[in-house]
């Protein structure tokens, strides 16, 4: 008590490590700008790998349309890839990645956004604590096992349903599936977040006019968290167009240009992982294809990206 | 066409309202009635469960998962707290307008026409939006900007768009939780006399914590305090002049003549 009441009022050089000081002059204080410096270097690093990626990709992707059998032209429009004998078309490739994207996201879309919707506006807390985590889990599982996991559990279960006849042992279908569920938590994940920061106001709003609980959240929650389930579907969509394990596993190993689903087709990623894989020598036009398709890759994603933006700012509805 | 019974004398009634947020009880034995077509003002300090009463009578407590109510709300002769009442009906007839402006990220339109075409409305939307953003004393200001986001609108502005969005559905009775709370005094004496025209047609219950609000814009005051075990009580309900002028009891006077404590 003594301690407090000398305390009170007065600045004493016992009690306070800089006693009372009139002095305004500005003071350099290392410590905040070494932090700053290291802030600014972390974020550096990584525009700076974005860049150098960009660049490799680039680089060797010159190489290869440098080759005057190889126009860019007939790279984007060609229906074959048979780089034994000088075709180099990628569409067969693109065709499948794209298949088997949207066969993903029509899974993981509906059913990652409904579940959100049930964690954020239905589920109890207490079932949230529970759910959310074992959803997260599920986001964990290795890709190579749900890469098996589609060989062996959904590729028969789609030949038992279509018959084998009709359903390749490897196809895009089944790979597109998985990958669907592969996405699915990390979509409701995020869209749950997206969803859970909507003010509690809002709802209140809506509920005091009479709205049900599922007009209240199809009709002024999911409308208010629009941009974070846009942001979500890009980073789902970003996912199932460059996995590579489960398709490079279960789609097929050969570039196939096929619009059957229930065939058997390389997508871009699994190409590129065959062939990286394999003996191919350096600066040979099959080497250097794989960057081209890189480069291709990384365009989608990016073309995706800003398609996305421009959606997100059309139609969300920004709360605050 | 008026039944003068004693259940319909009263837009809506308590008896015994206990309202419970797990095991602490909120507020204790509450028995009010309230006036058709009049202002009540519930008042009182901070805590002591006026707005929890409040929001008891459209069962906005619902979503308070530790909540739970005994005792009887009557409305239209039926216990709104009977495990048969439709929540989702009641809401549609006793209207609410929050502490805080929270006016739907939508356009001004759409926030005026979202909860009527819930409702069922069919008519014409355009007519609808119109009369009711006169009604609620807003048309003149916002009628060239009926596409502009609502929350471009300033928060006095914002709460009298949140009145007819209210009014819009064309409620019966319409809940008002500290409505001023957050507006500076011009933007509150609008919203006062937007009371007293509204009155007219709707039963209003405002909380409000401001005493001279109450003695400006209400017919009626019903006065609560906290119990020593910091449940929330009534106090006295009298005619608003009467409580101002000369309260019954000793904690009503010393809580308006601001000898509260």
């Amino acid at each position: 008590m003594e301690n407090t009441a000398r305390m009170i009022g007065k600045r004493t050089t016992t009690a306070w490590k800089n006693p009372v000081s009139y002095n305004l002059q500005k003071k350099t204080r290392p410590g905040e700008a070494l932090i700053q410096a290291f802030l600014f270097f972390c974020g550096v690093v990584s525009i700076l790998t974005t860049l150098g990626i960009v660049l490799e990709l680039g680089k060797e992707a010159w190489l290869f349309f440098g080759d005057p059998e190889i126009s860019v032209w007939s790279f984007l429009t060609g229906t074959e890839w048979q780089p034994k004998i000088g075709k180099f078309g990628v569409l067969p490739l693109l065709n499948s990645t794209i298949i088997t994207s949207v066969i993903a996201i029509m899974v993981a879309l509906p059913f990652g956004i409904a579940t959100a919707i049930f964690l954020s506006e239905y589920a109890s807390p207490k079932m949230r604590s529970v759910l959310k985590p074992i959803l997260e889990i599920l986001a964990g599982v290795p890709t190579v096992v749900y890469g098996y996991f589609a060989l062996t559990f959904m590729t028969p279960l789609l030949r038992s349903l279509y018959g084998s006849q009709n359903v390749d042992v490897y196809n895009m279908a089944s790979a597109g599936l998985v990958m669907g569920i592969m996405i699915l938590p990390l979509i409701s994940s995020m869209s749950e977040d997206a969803l859970s920061a909507v003010p509690r106001s809002l709802r209140e709003a809506a509920y005091g006019l009479g709205a049900t609980r599922l007009e209240t959240a199809i009709q002024v929650v999911v409308p208010a968290a629009l941009s974070g389930i846009i942001a979500a579907f890009i980073i789902g969509v970003s996912r199932a167009i460059g996995e590579t394990m489960i398709v490079a596993i279960a789609a097929g190993s050969g570039p196939n240009f096929t619009f059957n689903p229930f065939n058997a087709a390389e997508t871009m990623t699994g190409y590129i992982a065959r062939i990286s894989g394999g003996d191919l020598s350096y600066n040979t036009p099959d080497y250097n294809s794989i960057f081209a398709i890189g480069l291709l890759l990384f365009l989608v994603t990016l073309g995706l990206n800003f398609l996305s933006r421009a959606i997100s700012r059309r139609f969300r509805e920004v709360y605050e | 066409m008026e039944d003068m019974n004693q259940s319909t004398k009263y837009a809506i009634e308590t008896r015994g309202l206990n309202i419970f947020y797990g095991d602490f009880q909120a507020v204790k034995d509450i028995s009010l009635q309230f006036e058709r077509n009049r202002i009540t003002a519930i008042i009182g300090p901070s805590g002591c469960g006026k707005s929890t009463v409040l929001r008891a009578f459209n069962r906005m407590n619902d979503f308070v998962p530790s909540a739970h109510a005994t005792g009887e709300v009557l409305y239209h002769d039926q216990n709104i707290y009977d495990p048969s009442v439709d929540a989702v009906q009641l809401r549609r007839l006793i209207g609410m307008v929050f502490q805080k402006p929270n006016p739907f990220p939508k356009s001004i339109y759409d926030n005026v026409a979202w909860g009527a075409k819930m409702n069922g409305f069919r008519g014409n939307t355009d007519d609808l939006v119109e009369e009711t953003l006169r009604q609620a004393a807003l048309w003149d200001e916002v009628k060239d900007n009926l596409k502009k986001s609502a929350l471009a609108l300033s928060g006095g502005q914002q709460q009298r768009l949140c009145i007819a969005r209210a009014l819009a559905v064309r409620p019966e009775i319409i809940l008002m939780d500290e409505p001023c709370s957050a507006l500076d005094p011009i933007a509150t004496l609008k919203i006062e006399d937007l009371m007293r025209e509204l009155s007219q047609n709707y039963t209003i219950i405002i909380v409000t914590h401001n005493m001279q609000q109450a003695a400006r814009a209400s017919d009626y005051t019903s006065f609560f305090t906290m119990d020593t075990d910091r449940s929330g009580i009534m106090v006295e309900y009298n005619e608003t002049s009467l409580i101002f002028t000369k309260p019954k009891d000793q904690r009503t006077e010393d809580y308006i003549t601001g000898r509260f404590g």
